[in-house]
């Protein structure tokens, strides 16, 4: 896949103009300093097709190299890493997605989509719930907001569990498909150093830092709005996620049943979270909107949209859960709840969420790779 | 265009980082200023969008710099690469100056990064932009429109009103009309004249139609042209410019950085007809570089071709045209569509000349050849080792050296000695320290440093 002429555009294929791009970086290598991307093209001398995804999924899409760059367009080289590594990562997500069929779900997991999922399952769970002679909206309000009422916890956690599972297969298998790809081991990926390094740099979300000076998104000015919309999205996902883990250990281990005070560990972890969860999807869909199309790829706003959507409606139904749990509407918020639940949770291993799982498998090789000796390419 | 033209105090015709620095420094002083870039704003900031590094003074270690670069060996470098040809007053003004200029860029936003890869061996003398040049001019002009600079794109200046030296008023090209915009002082630092393929013809004859130019394509020289024609006193030859040898596949313009091919003195260098006509390991590739377009220049058709084998490969850093290859040097002459025998015979006679030696092409090693006309003094290993590549070269010109001559104050000297009101910086002016030759970094030097001289100096004179 050899372009000899760099102003071809390799318009079809996404891997012909990424690797076009990734020759003129390499001859060029001004935007080194930026992110890891750079040197670990520096690496290389040719790029493969598995060297392009691993690079493009180490890509934090910040922009910066796109304002920098003397070759952007309109100059006839026509250089756009950022939107040439979305179009890429786009397609790596289908290539390793797994089952390989629900790879599909990729083409149409826009916001409608996604949210007419979350009705149906909603639907569903009321309809079970009618199955089991539960009346969803009760006449008599419980003041202990006991939503057992409505659904026997085990049928809750049969659902969920169930659903938690699958998603984690899926993509641990996801992860798996990627790691072949890269030719690497899996025992490489258990290097205490690597992981640790990698760890910190997805914890800390390093390269949208910019050292400090935060990241040229929505913008050509640089600002810290988007690592910090993405921390309180992530983090408030983590401690949601941490609350449904206390309660289930409340509930196995101690036989302490649910609804929980609201001063209790899982509902303070949840309430937090949730408020993070609020602002963070929000703040980021504020950000897309505005960001600058050159840099973007259209087609993924769709699957992004979705994914943001279902992470603040998950929010929203769970904190009215809490707020509403001794009225009438309890039962009702509860399937709503859940029903948004298990839609996010369905579509995590086929939506934005994949983004997660490769970016950090990338900057695990890519600390694996900074470990060895520069090869020979190019530095005499 | 973000408001009419407006009469200033202080105008800057140019768009690169001499003219920003110039605009800023004038800004500084509290003057009003103008900033005219006659690029769409797309490619605005000239040749500077190509730069990546300046190289200062410096007598200690600094954050950006290792060890110490004083004065006296930087003048060193400078004399060397000018055989002399630089005017030591205005020079060693730039150097020393040279030593304050990244604090004064940080604090506009410019960033810095340690030296690139390859390039370690200006990890002393050299700092290097963060995302290189581009990056650089595009924090100058968001500075710029913090500051309430009034900045035009699209703004050609094609003619100047000065009056027994005094400047009195521009007319720009803007929009498909032609106005006046008037000015107490003026700061011309609108680049050289190397896009001008006129101009170039004129200079250097048929030849010039095959020279590529590797930065804007807007260096029309226009200004410059009018400076002189209106009895500025001009420096420099206008049939001298730097010129290196470039990959012939690249873009008439703006191919910068990544067209430069970097194995010649790994391989052999031969021209249209076949035959070898320089010395190709004469010293190390950085120090060698620049004499190449001009060597290039002088063949028939302006044309040759780098040959290497399969052992060079990895050795430099990688080019953004992938080489002609083949199995055989026959088939590598067919691909190059030149003479199959002259090549063999060229190749044969190469190898054939090679001595024994330990190949180390990080010093000037002991590989050579003897009884061979021209020799290869360093880094010579017979080509033998199949495949083989080759890359054709064509003159690359980098910048012209003709400019106007100015003083310690930046002030554009007139024929008849009359004071003017006329400020110059950047490469209308460096002819002025740089007579010829090169070093790495100093253009943005220049402009640097004498683009905030010119900013101060116009507004101390507007404001007066």
């Amino acid at each position: 896949m050899h372009v000899d002429d760099p102003t071809a555009d390799g318009a079809n294929d996404p891997l012909v103009n990424g690797e076009r791009i990734m020759r003129i970086c390499n001859a060029c290598r001004y935007c080194e300093g930026y992110c890891a991307v750079f040197p670990a093209m520096e690496r290389r001398l040719q790029f493969t097709r598995s060297d392009l995804n691993y690079l493009a999924n180490l890509c934090h899409d910040c922009g910066e190299c796109y304002y920098a760059c003397q070759y952007s367009p309109p100059h006839e080289f026509n250089v756009n890493v950022p939107k040439s590594f979305a179009e890429i990562r786009a397609r790596t997500y289908r290539q390793y997605a797994w089952p390989a069929p629900l790879a599909a779900m990729f083409a149409r997991n826009g916001l409608a989509v996604s949210l007419v999922l979350a009705l149906m399952l909603v639907l569903a769970l009321s309809a079970a719930t009618l199955v089991l002679g539960k009346d969803l909206v009760a006449a008599t309000p419980d003041p202990a907001g006991d939503f057992y009422r409505f659904m026997p916890h085990r049928v809750m956690a049969g659902v969920l569990g169930g659903v938690f599972l699958f998603v984690a297969l899926a993509l641990a298998m996801g992860f798996i498909r990627f790691w072949r790809d890269m030719g690497e081991s899996l025992s490489e990926f258990t290097r205490p150093d690597a992981l640790r390094r990698a760890l910190g740099d997805v914890l800390t979300l390093k390269y949208l830092d910019g050292k400090g000076a935060g990241c040229t998104y929505p913008d050509e000015r640089r600002s810290q709005a988007r690592r910090w919309f993405h921390h309180l999205t992530f983090y408030g996902f983590a401690l949601c996620f941490a609350a449904t883990v206390v309660g289930t250990i409340y509930h196995y281990a101690f036989g302490w049943k649910a609804p929980y005070g609201y001063l209790s560990l899982p509902v303070v972890l949840g309430t937090s979270g949730g408020v993070g969860l609020l602002i963070g999807p929000a703040g980021l869909l504020w950000l897309k909107l505005r960001s600058d199309p050159q840099t973007s790829d259209p087609g993924q706003l769709g699957m992004d949209v979705a994914f943001i959507a279902l992470l603040f409606a998950t929010s929203l139904s769970g904190l009215a859960l809490l707020a509403l749990r001794d009225s009438s509407v309890c039962g009702l918020l509860l399937v709503v709840h859940l029903g948004v639940v298990s839609a996010l949770f369905l579509t995590l291993p086929y939506g934005k969420a994949v983004h997660g799982i490769y970016r950090s498998a990338a900057l695990v090789r890519c600390a694996l790779e900074k470990s060895q000796p520069m090869p020979d390419a190019g530095l005499d | 265009m973000p408001g009419a033209l407006q009469d200033c105090e202080v105008l800057v015709v140019g768009g690169g980082n001499a003219a920003l620095c110039a605009a800023l420094s004038a800004r500084e002083r509290g003057a009003s200023v103008t900033l005219l870039e006659s690029a769409p704003k797309a490619f605005r900031g000239g040749n500077s969008s190509h730069t990546r590094n300046l190289r200062c003074m410096h007598d200690a270690p600094t954050d950006l710099l290792t060890d110490a670069y004083p004065e006296q060996e930087y003048y060193g470098d400078l004399w060397r690469v000018t055989g002399g040809q630089t005017d030591e007053a205005l020079a060693r003004l730039t150097i020393r100056d040279s030593a304050a200029c990244t604090r004064w860029m940080k604090a506009y936003g410019v960033r810095f990064q340690p030296a690139l890869g390859g390039t370690l061996h200006l990890g002393r003398t050299n700092a290097f932009f963060l995302g290189g040049g581009k990056a650089l001019v595009n924090e100058y002009y968001a500075a710029a429109q913090r500051l309430g600079i009034q900045v035009h794109y699209d703004a050609e200046v094609v003619d100047l009103a000065i009056d027994d030296g005094a400047f009195d008023h521009a007319v720009v090209c803007a929009g498909g009309e032609k106005r006046r915009i008037a000015a107490r002082a003026l700061v011309v630092a609108s680049g050289g004249f190397e896009s001008n393929l006129a101009w170039l013809r004129q200079a250097w004859g048929p030849a010039a139609d095959n020279f590529l130019i590797r930065g804007t394509r807007y260096n029309m020289g226009k200004v410059l042209k009018v400076l002189i024609d209106r009895d500025a006193e001009k420096i420099g030859d206008p049939t001298q410019c730097h010129a290196v040898a470039i990959d012939a596949r690249a873009p008439k313009f703006d191919g910068g950085i990544v067209t430069r091919i970097d194995c010649v003195s790994l391989g052999i260098v031969v021209n249209r007809d076949g035959e070898r006509f320089y010395d190709e390991g004469e010293d190390f590739w950085p120090k060698r570089y620049a004499i190449w377009g001009r060597l290039v220049a002088q063949q028939p058709e302006q044309i040759a071709y780098c040959i290497i084998d399969s052992r060079a490969v990895g050795r430099f850093m990688p080019s953004v045209f992938p080489p002609f290859g083949a199995d055989s040097i026959e088939g590598l002459a067919s691909q190059l569509n030149l003479p199959a025998e002259r090549v063999i015979e060229t190749v044969r006679a190469f190898n054939q000349a090679v001595r024994p030696g330990r190949f180390d092409h990080a010093v000037l090693d002991d590989c050579r050849t003897r009884g061979l006309s021209p020799e290869k003094t360093h880094w010579a290993r017979a080509i033998d080792a199949p495949p083989y590549y080759g890359y054709p070269l064509r003159p690359g010109i980098t910048f012209t050296y003709l400019g106007v001559k100015v003083n310690e104050r930046a002030n554009v000297l007139m024929k008849n000695g009359s004071p003017s009101n006329i400020y110059a910086a950047g490469e209308i002016m460096a002819g002025n320290i740089l007579g010829k030759g090169y070093l790495a970094g100093f253009g943005m030097t220049i402009g640097t440093v004498f683009g905030r001289i010119a900013g101060q100096e116009a507004a101390i004179h507007a404001r007066r």
